[in-house]
C-alpha cells in the first residue's frame, strides 16, 4: 500500500491509486488530487452530479453501479461520462468518488 | 506504464529474442531465476481477504521485493503439503511420474507462443515442480540427485512456481496433444494450492473468492443489488421489445434454478447475454427462479484450492435443495462447467435430492447430466430449436457476422462443441469458423482465464491472447467477421480487451444475446434495435 499526500492530507491508496479505506477517508481534497491526475481542468456541476450519484449508490449497495444505471441516474450517456472523466467511469469517476474497483469476470 | 503499441508488441512477439523465434537460451533452465517487474505478475492478495478466508500468512508484500515475507518454516510447509497431495490425488502423482518429455505440448501453449519463454512450454512448467518431486519423493532422485533431474526446493524455485503458475490459464489445450494425457491444468492447480500454504496468491483471484463467500458472487453484489440489476435489464427489454418479462427470484417450488456468472448481471457485454436468457425464459413461460444466494456460476475456488472450490460449488446445490427445484440450468459460464462436470460429483455429489433434468418444453431427458443435475443453457436452447419450439427471425442479427470462440472449459471439459454452433446456424443469417486448429477441442484460450483477467498484466495478456486474436484476424480479413461469440463470462470480459487491441472493429457477445435478438415474442413491437440499443440492419437512419 502506498500513501499519497495532498494539501496536508495523507491518503492510503492501493496499487491502482484507489482509496483503500474508500468513502470513509474521502473528502474534497481527494477530489482535487484526482482532478489533477485525471487531467480535468475544472470541476463542473456535471462532474459533481456523477460523483454524488456514485456515492449515493455506493451507500445503498456497497458497490459501484452498472455503467448503464449510472447513465440513467445522471442522464449522461456513456460518451459524455468519458468526456467528463477521460479514464472512464471506473478508473476515473469511481476513483474520484472514493469507490473500490469491481473484480471478477469483468 | 502503458501497454505497448500494437506494432511494437507484434514486432516483439514475431522478432524478439525468444525460443519461438529461434533464439537459443544462453543458460541452462536450472540456472535462470525468475525476474519480477511491474506488469509481469498480478497484484498480491490484500491481506484483509486472506484473513477473512482464514488463509495462511496474510501480509503486505510485493513480488518485486527480494523478501517475500514467507513463514520461517516455509520449506517444511510446502514439502509436507506436497506429500499430502501426492498421497491424496492419484492424478497428481501420475502426472509427476509419467512425462517422457516428448515435447508434443511445447508449442501448443498460448503463453509460450506469445512470450517465447521456454518455461512456458507446458513440459517445462511441469518440470518446475516435477524436479522437486523427484528430489524429495522418489528413490531415483534421492540416489542420483541432479543426474535424475532433481533439484532442491529453494526460495527462487518457489518464486519460479509462482511466476509460471500464474502464466498458465489452466486451459488444457496442451493436454489434448499429450500422448499420456497429462493434465497440466491439474499441475498448475497443485502449484497454486501449495503456494497458498505460505501466503502466495493474487488479489484478482482472492477478492472474487472472498466476495463469493460473503455475498454469493464475485462482484460482491448484495441480494437487493443483484435483484435490482436484473430488474433493470428487464426494463431495457421492455423498452426494446414492448414486452414485460417476469423475473422470478428465490421462488420455492420452481421447476428449475437458474445460475449464471454474476458478471452477466453487472458488466457489458455480459448483460446483453443476460437479457437473452430473460427473453428466452419469458417466451417459454418457464417455471424457474433466480437466486440471490446462489448468485454466481463462476467458481474462482477452482483457481485457488480444492477445498475452496468445494465450498463455493456447494452453495449451488444447497440452494437447489432449499428451494426444492427439480434441477439446475446453468448460464454461459466457462470454468463452472469444469467444476460441475469433472469435480462436483466427488466433492458435493451425488445430488440425489434433484431429478434427472427433463426439459419441460420438449420432454427431452438430459441423461448426460444424470449425476450433476445441471444442464447448460446452450444444450437447453439447441434442444428447443431442434424440436421446433422457437420462433426465430435470424434477419434481426443481420448486422452481425459472428465467428464462434469455443470457450476452453465448455469445449474441453464437457465436450460442448455442437450445440452453440447449432444455435448459431438458426439465429444468424451467416457465421464463419476460425481455422480448424484453433477451434473445438483445439481452441485457443482467451489468454486471461484463471483470474489472470486483471489490467496490471495487460502486456502479458495481449501476448497470451495473440494466438486467439490471430485466428480472429483471419476471419475478420477473409469474411468481414465483426462479432466474436462465446459461452463464457471471463471470455466476454477478456476477449473484449483482446479484440480492441488486436482486431479493432470486432465486438464480443454471448450466444444467448443472439438468441434473444432473434426470438419473436408474442405481442412484441416492431424491433428497431438489438439488445444493445444498436440499430438493426436497415434501421440505421
Amino acid at each position: 500500500m502506498a500513501t499519497v499526500e495532498h494539501n496536508g492530507h495523507s491518503y492510503e491508496v492501493d496499487e491502482d491509486g484507489f482509496l483503500t479505506k474508500g468513502t470513509e477517508e474521502w473528502n474534497e481534497d481527494w477530489v482535487e488530487y484526482v482532478k489533477g491526475i485525471e487531467g480535468i481542468s475544472e470541476m463542473s456541476d456535471e462532474h459533481w452530479k456523477v460523483i454524488n450519484s456514485l456515492q449515493e449508490y455506493y451507500k445503498k449497495n456497497g458497490i459501484a453501479p452498472m455503467v448503464r444505471i449510472l447513465s440513467k441516474t445522471t442522464g449522461y450517456p456513456l460518451k459524455r461520462i468519458y468526456e467528463l472523466f477521460p479514464s472512464g467511469p471506473g478508473k476515473g469517476a469511481c476513483k474520484m468518488a472514493g469507490l473500490p474497483k469491481p473484480t471478477g469476470c469483468v | 506504464m502503458a501497454l505497448p503499441k500494437l506494432e511494437e508488441l507484434s514486432k516483439s512477439v514475431a522478432k524478439g529474442p525468444s525460443l519461438m523465434t529461434g533464439g537459443i537460451p544462453r543458460h541452462d533452465w536450472l540456472e535462470t531465476t525468475p525476474v519480477f517487474k511491474p506488469e509481469n505478475f498480478p497484484y498480491p492478495t490484500n491481506p484483509k481477504r486472506l484473513e477473512y478466508l482464514g488463509f495462511p500468512n496474510p501480509r503486505v508484500w510485493s513480488p518485486e521485493d527480494e523478501d517475500w515475507k514467507l513463514p520461517e518454516n516455509w520449506k517444511d510447509i510446502i514439502l509436507q503439503g506436497f506429500k499430502e497431495r501426492i498421497d491424496k490425488f492419484r492424478s497428481f502423482r501420475i502426472f509427476m511420474d509419467c512425462c517422457v518429455r516428448c515435447g508434443a505440448c511445447a508449442d501448443k501453449c498460448h503463453f509460450f507462443l506469445g512470450t517465447g519463454d521456454p518455461k512456458n512450454m507446458p513440459v517445462l512448467r511441469a518440470e518446475l515442480i516435477r524436479s522437486v518431486y523427484r528430489n524429495d519423493f522418489t528413490t531415483a532422485g534421492k540416489l542420483f540427485g541432479k543426474l535424475s533431474g532433481a533439484r532442491d526446493l529453494t526460495v527462487d524455485v518457489l518464486k519460479e512456481w509462482a511466476q509460471y503458475a500464474y502464466q498458465c490459464t489452466e486451459c488444457r489445450r496442451c493436454s489434448i496433444f499429450c500422448p499420456y494425457g497429462i493434465d497440466t491444468c491439474e499441475i498448475t492447480m497443485m502449484m497454486r494450492e501449495l503456494l497458498h500454504l505460505v501466503g502466495i496468491s493474487i488479489n484478482w483471484c482472492m477478492e472474487p473468492v472472498s466476495n463469493s463467500n460473503r455475498t454469493g458472487n464475485h462482484m460482491g453484489l448484495q441480494p437487493h443489488t443483484y435483484y435490482e440489476n436484473v430488474q433493470y435489464l428487464a426494463e431495457d427489454i421492455e423498452e426494446i421489445t414492448g414486452v414485460k418479462v417476469d423475473v422470478p427470484f428465490n421462488k420455492k417450488g420452481a421447476d428449475i434454478l437458474f445460475i449464471t456468472p454474476s458478471a452477466d448481471v453487472f458488466a457489458e457485454p455480459g448483460i446483453y447475454t443476460c437479457m437473452g436468457y430473460l427473453i428466452l425464459f419469458h417466451y417459454l413461460g418457464l417455471n424457474y427462479t433466480w437466486s440471490t444466494y446462489a448468485s454466481e456460476g463462476g467458481n474462482f475456488g477452482l483457481f485457488t484450492s480444492n477445498e475452496m472450490m468445494k465450498k463455493l460449488n456447494g452453495k449451488m446445490y444447497a440452494e437447489a435443495k432449499r428451494l426444492g427445484v427439480k434441477w439446475i440450468l446453468g448460464g454461459e459460464c466457462g470454468h463452472m462447467w469444469r467444476v460441475v462436470h469433472q469435480y462436483m460429483d466427488t466433492m458435493n455429489g451425488p445430488a440425489d435430492f434433484l431429478e434427472v433434468p427433463v426439459s419441460p418444453i420438449t420432454g427431452t431427458r438430459f441423461d448426460n447430466a444424470a449425476s450433476t443435475k445441471m444442464v447448460h443453457i446452450s444444450e437447453f436452447t439447441a434442444d428447443l430449436i431442434k424440436n421446433g419450439k422457437l420462433k426465430l427471425d435470424p434477419s434481426r442479427n443481420a448486422h452481425r457476422i459472428p465467428t464462434f470462440h469455443d470457450s476452453c472449459n465448455p469445449a474441453r471439459a464437457m465436450g460442448l462443441l455442437e450445440e452453440p454452433r447449432y444455435i448459431l446456424d438458426h439465429v444468424v443469417p451467416k457465421w464463419h469458423e476460425m481455422p480448424e486448429n484453433t477451434i473445438r477441442e483445439k481452441t485457443f484460450c482467451c489468454g486471461s482465464g484463471t483470474a489472470l483477467n486483471t489490467d496490471e498484466i495487460m502486456d502479458l495478456r495481449m501476448r497470451s491472447g495473440l494466438p486467439r486474436a490471430n485466428a480472429v484476424k483471419f476471419v475478420q480479413d477473409k469474411f468481414n467477421v465483426n462479432m466474436l461469440s462465446c459461452v463464457c463470462a471471463i471470455d466476454r470480459a477478456t476477449l473484449l480487451s483482446l479484440v480492441n487491441y488486436w482486431t479493432p472493429g470486432v465486438e464480443v457477445c454471448g450466444i444467448s444475446e443472439l438468441v434473444g435478438n432473434a426470438l419473436i415474442l408474442d405481442g412484441e413491437q416492431k424491433r428497431e434495435t438489438g439488445l444493445r440499443f444498436e440499430p438493426l440492419a436497415g434501421m440505421e437512419g
